[in-house]
């Protein structure tokens, strides 16, 4: 097998508090090879942008206390400011959550832009006078070449009129064209991997589709693999071909789209699907899981989701939970899948595959 | 925009004729009467006579009702004419015009000395919060703070004028005049945008832009002057305005203590006098400076924050 391009192993992060330390991310162990694109689906609060701070090193203020990142078998928790620079300009990028947050509002989106291109350029060196624009010493021409640039790239994210909107700043943009604008700046830099952070939950639905369809679009002809977080699972089927389920900072399961969607083997995938609300008849009550996220002060013994678990036993809140290989690349972290109603066995029984 | 600044200037004016109208009849309520006091002074502290008294009121127009007075002195001021001073007879223009020079080269010269130390000071503190360099910076913002500035007026002049002797004790004329001067007035305002900009930075440094910076791959020094120290400097641009005026008040002590020449001693003298055109006169000149930098601060806004849109909202 070849290299995978992203590789996390047992990553731990935590967060000092005055007086405890929240273990937001618990042993997390994953791969994403070239080209793919993996979501990470988890309620709020189950690790999952904790995790992909830490990849991109934005982890502060919380610390890497164990494990390893590897991007083409470079370790990202040992390398030094200047590398870590140099995978972000070149290698790596990031979309956050909420577009009204992440542009600076005091640049044009043009120079963010910019910017981006201009680290990508050169990540080693970027003199002061040269990013402040400081009149008469800076290289005019530079930003001027680059605009071309920036044009292509808004266009290529869906921004009508790019050559208007080049003195725009952001908040003259509606928050669609804001993200847009986002990813114009993350894909200046030719990602190999794009970490997008819940890019859609601030939007509205039918901006989020024109979103992900971008995302599909930038996947195929960029040939870049994409990390996708969300906690929606429609979001999952519609661009994933791989699903990573996170709770309490641990991964519960793993397999490819189409195994977590129709034969989740996990107890907490299972009600995680069971929440979704095209499974529950109309004017019923929506199903929900019962109970809080665990706050992740202080070591956890165990599974995190024992306590909300309809078939945990004292096995399951005393060991760590084995990695169970539910075939076909699946797996699932739990010590009771004995227990646990196996889908695939199900649907054959009782109303045939869907 | 040019729409914006004509009406603010006609806002303005209004400010001023309230700030006139109200000096004006501030001095006619203080007790002791200008009469008596300038010709006691002009004839060495004697009592003048009744008939010297009404030539010098009936001279000076002071037997006028006070409207009556007020709008001849308005309609003197509309043509540039502030009136003459009742004790010398020079024109309070002229007075005016001696020594404002000495005071805005003050106020300016303390102006850069805060903004020289303040801003490198405040970004320093900011990024390297609760480290020894923060504290460091924070008990000196203190100390700044707390020290009347004439104390520290003496305390510059005995250690660098009289100790050491590198620079004059007081006078006015070369740059050297002007070091201890600038220094002492600096210092207040240095320690107030000293804090003021760490703790502004510090809101920003948390904002999520600063990460997108970061997630480009820019070095921290261009995250932290290009990205958060633009955005922080947004607040601090309005007090640096609000300060310049009391720049001017502070000026009036630093005068004394320096014996510089300036308006500030000549307010001061003016008003011991009841020399009353100059102290009408030297009011409304501070709040033109007052009105003018308020609206130098807003249209500074405008450039440093693009969200701001001059003539609220619908341009």
């Amino acid at each position: 097998m070849t290299e995978p391009l992203l590789s996390v192993e047992n990553l731990h992060t935590h967060f000092e508090t005055h007086d405890r330390t929240v273990h937001a991310v618990n042993g997390v162990s994953f791969d994403i090879e070239p080209g793919e694109v993996v979501g990470i689906v988890g309620e709020s609060g189950s690790g999952k942008s904790v995790t992909a701070r830490s990849i991109m090193r934005l982890e502060e203020p919380g610390k890497i206390v164990d494990g390893s990142i590897r991007y083409r078998g470079e370790a990202l928790t040992e390398a030094t400011d200047e590398t870590i620079r140099r995978l972000r300009g070149q290698d790596m990028s990031m979309v956050f959550q909420d577009p009204m947050t992440t542009l600076n509002p005091v640049f044009t989106v043009s120079e963010q832009i910019v910017e981006s291109l201009k680290v990508h350029d050169n990540p080693d060196h970027q003199p002061l006078r040269e990013y402040l624009r400081i009149p008469f010493l800076h290289d005019r021409t530079d930003w001027a070449e680059k605009r071309d640039r920036v044009v292509e790239l808004m266009s290529e994210v869906g921004i009508p009129n790019p050559e208007e909107r080049l003195d725009a700043y952001p908040h003259e943009f509606s928050g669609g064209m804001r993200q847009r604008a986002m990813l114009a700046i993350a894909l200046a830099s030719e990602p190999d991997l794009l970490i997008a952070d819940e890019p859609t939950t601030a939007l509205d639905v039918t901006i989020q589709a024109q979103i992900l369809q971008i995302l599909s679009d930038l996947r195929a002809s960029r040939d870049m693999s994409v990390m996708l977080i969300t906690h929606d699972i429609g979001v999952v089927s519609e661009v994933c071909d791989r699903v990573i389920v996170m709770y309490g900072g641990q991964v519960m399961e793993t397999g490819t789209t189409e195994q977590i969607l129709t034969q989740p083997r996990h107890p907490y995938t299972q009600a995680l699907l069971d929440c979704m609300p095209q499974q529950t008849e109309r004017k019923e009550q929506l199903a929900t899981i019962e109970g809080q996220v665990p706050n992740q002060l202080g070591d956890i013994e165990g599974c995190p989701f024992a306590s909300r678990c309809a078939y945990a036993d004292a096995a399951c809140t005393s060991a760590s939970m084995p990695v169970c290989d539910c075939g076909d690349g699946q797996e699932a972290a739990c010590c009771a899948l004995d227990r646990v109603p196996d889908p695939t066995r199900e649907a054959v029984g009782v109303e045939g595959s869907r | 925009m040019w729409k914006y600044i004509v009406r603010r200037i006609i806002s303005g004016l209004a400010v001023l004729l309230g700030v006139s109208v109200l000096t004006f009849s501030l001095t006619f309520f203080t007790p002791g009467d200008p009469a008596r006091t300038i010709l006691r002074k002009q004839m060495g502290g004697r009592s003048p006579s009744q008939a010297a008294i009404e030539r010098f009121r009936e001279a000076n127009g002071l037997n006028d009702s006070i409207p009556v007075q007020y709008v001849n002195w308005v309609t003197d001021v509309m043509q540039g004419d502030l009136g003459a001073s009742y004790h010398s007879e020079t024109a309070v223009t002229t007075l005016i015009g001696q020594n404002l020079m000495p005071t805005v080269e003050l106020a300016v010269a303390g102006l850069a000395v805060a903004l020289v130390v303040a801003i490198p000071t405040g970004v320093i503190s900011a990024v390297h919060k609760g480290g020894r360099l923060d504290y460091g910076s924070q008990v000196l913002a203190l100390l700044g703070l707390s020290m009347p500035n004439f104390w520290l007026g003496y305390l510059l002049m005995l250690v660098f004028a009289v100790q050491l002797g590198v620079l004059p004790t007081h006078g006015f004329g070369t740059f050297g005049h002007l070091v201890l001067p600038a220094v002492t007035l600096g210092t207040g305002m240095a320690a107030v945008i000293t804090r003021l900009l760490r703790s502004s930075m510090l809101e920003v440094l948390d904002e999520e832009y600063i990460q997108t910076a970061r997630s480009k791959g820019l070095k921290e020094r261009i995250v932290v002057y290009k990205h958060t120290l633009r955005n922080a400097l947004i607040p601090v641009i309005t007090i640096v305005g609000l300060q310049f005026g009391y720049l001017l008040n502070g000026a009036v002590i630093i005068e004394m203590v320096f014996q510089r020449p300036g308006l500030g001693s000549l307010l001061i003298d003016a008003i011991f006098a009841r020399n009353y055109p100059v102290v009408q006169g030297l009011v409304l000149i501070v709040a033109v400076v007052f009105v003018v930098t308020n609206l130098l601060v807003d249209i500074t806004y405008r450039y440093v924050d693009p969200r701001i849109s001059l003539g609220g909202g619908g341009e």
